[in-house]
């Protein structure tokens, strides 16, 4: 079980906010920070890793404690038992794909996890390649590798598909489950898809300014709405077009686009690549197969 | 017959300057570039120094630092043995303290530019700062490393004013070949002036043309 409390006071482009958070995170679960830029998910994912310190936390992972502040007791990043995978993905430009996973086996680890990892990620022909000379989607799962070749026990990862286009994103998602399930890990994802959340996370934590406002299963948490509906589906708005007196909004879902009409009271809170939920309730939605 | 021995000094007291640099610039850097102590502005305006003020003036300093009538000059003469003044290591000290900013500062820019997230993910793997510096940080800033070990080595080639002052122009002793060149002018010796100055300027060319095929060429393999 893990137990994370912190608090800490952030210099944002709107000032000081307070980060003020608190969980628990059975073994095994797979959960998502969801919020706006500059909510703290990162600052969350960097002081569970001891890379930055909070002004007051208390971190214990199975009976072990990372952090008390009140007692002063503060593991270095290096003791943690953790898998990063940052958002730049941070490869070691001057190793090769198989010395990157390499890199981050400790004394007494198993050597026979590198290429085990190198075929889990599908690696294996690009392995003697330096990361310059691979793609984004290629260079992501080398990050995911590299990150769990230590066999952490909590595996973090900062929007690590945000730069890839929607096709990489889906086919990663496979790769970042196939693994969280394969080596057991309690995962932690930051993401603002919300299609990601959807399929990958067990808990979300959706974070406001600093501080936890809802938190459950994705879906409950996401379509807890005023209104009754019988069909949810979220997207993202890729376009508002006036059309005579009324607007076009079109919403990309999944790889679908859905227009919608809306008038020009309801287009005013909207924006294009805003994330948004669509729901209908006047018609039956039907199932085929594909 | 010309006398090589200039060309020989000057040589020699490059490479152990640029040598002794590498080895103390990397921490220094290291500490430059990490380090958020406070009063961090003042050690890196001292650095710098050299850059701006003039050789003349800092060899002056080092002149009576180093005389054995002052107290920093009598304490290394009397639990060292050793003299700076008008002597090799002499030369070797001023050096060095002279050299300094050529060395570091190409390497604090190296460290800086590079993302501050390859640091943090080799500790996230368990990795001390020894060995993040060693195995990640300094095989990704070799252009800097390089620049400043050939900016150190021509500069300390190319040194006069401190030289000077420190040195004074003994033969096979202190007698570098800058030193050279402007004894022979003072002695109408144009000949031999004309060779020294002929030899150091094809020989720091070489040094910095091929300095910059190797960035350029680094650049283009990186850009592929």
């Amino acid at each position: 079980m893990i137990q994370f409390r912190a608090y800490k006071i952030l210099n944002t482009t709107q000032g000081k906010m307070p980060l003020d958070v608190s969980f628990t995170l059975e073994h095994g679960q797979l959960i998502s920070l969801f919020g706006k830029s500059g909510a703290g998910k990162t600052t969350i994912l960097r002081i569970l890793a001891g890379l930055t310190n909070a002004d007051e936390s208390f971190i214990e992972v199975d009976n072990e404690i990372w952090d008390d502040t009140k007692k002063k007791l503060h593991l270095s990043a290096q003791t943690r038992s953790i898998g990063f995978v940052f958002q730049d993905y941070a490869l070691f430009p001057n190793l090769t794909v198989k010395e990157n996973v390499q890199f981050a086996l400790q004394k007494k680890s198993d050597r026979k996890i590198v290429p085990e990892l190198l075929e889990l990620m599908e690696l294996e022909q690009l392995q003697n390649n330096k990361p310059i000379n691979l793609s984004g989607g290629q260079q992501q799962r080398v990050a995911l590798a590299r990150a769990i070749a230590r066999q952490p026990k909590i595996l973090l990862l900062d929007e690590p598909l945000s730069a890839l286009d929607d096709e990489m994103r889906f086919k990663l998602q496979d790769y970042i489950f196939k693994a969280h399930l394969h080596y057991k890990l309690t995962t932690i994802l930051v993401s603002h898809h919300l299609p990601e959340i959807f399929r990958l996370s067990d808990n979300v934590i959706i974070l406001d300014k600093g501080k936890i406002i809802k938190q459950g299963k994705p879906l409950d948490v996401f379509t807890e709405q005023k209104m009754s509906s019988k069909f949810n589906v979220t997207g993202e708005i890729i376009d508002i077009t006036k059309n005579d007196i009324v607007y076009i909004v079109s919403v990309l879902s999944m790889n679908n686009i859905i227009k919608i009409i809306a008038t020009a009271d309801e287009i005013n809170n909207l924006k294009v690549g805003q994330k948004v939920l669509v729901t209908s309730k006047v018609f039956n939605p039907m199932i085929q197969v594909m | 017959m010309i006398d090589l021995s200039p060309l020989w000094l000057s040589c020699r007291l490059a490479l152990i300057v640029t040598i002794l640099l590498f080895v103390i610039s990397i921490p220094l850097a290291y500490w430059l570039a990490y380090s958020k102590f406070k009063l961090k502005t003042v050690a890196e305006v001292i650095i710098t120094l050299p850059l701006v003020l003039p050789p003349s003036v800092l060899g002056f300093y080092l002149l009576i630092a180093f005389s054995p009538a002052n107290t920093f000059g009598k304490f290394i003469d009397t639990y060292f043995n050793l003299r700076l003044v008008f002597t090799f290591t002499g030369l070797v000290v001023a050096s060095v303290i002279y050299s300094l900013p050529f060395m570091v500062n190409p390497m604090v820019a190296g460290f800086k530019n590079l993302p501050g997230s390859l640091k943090e993910a080799s500790f996230t793997l368990g990795k001390s700062k020894f060995t993040t510096l060693i195995k990640i940080l300094l095989p990704n800033i070799r252009a800097s490393l390089l620049t400043g070990i050939v900016m150190t080595f021509a500069h300390t080639i190319g040194e006069f004013g401190i030289v000077l002052m420190v040195g004074g122009s003994i033969p096979k002793e202190t007698r570098v070949v800058s030193i050279a060149v402007y004894d022979e002018v003072e002695s109408m010796n144009y000949h031999n002036a004309n060779v020294y100055a002929l030899i150091l300027f094809v020989f720091t060319f070489l040094i910095l043309l091929g300095v910059h095929l190797i960035n350029n060429k680094k650049q283009a393999t990186t850009l592929l």
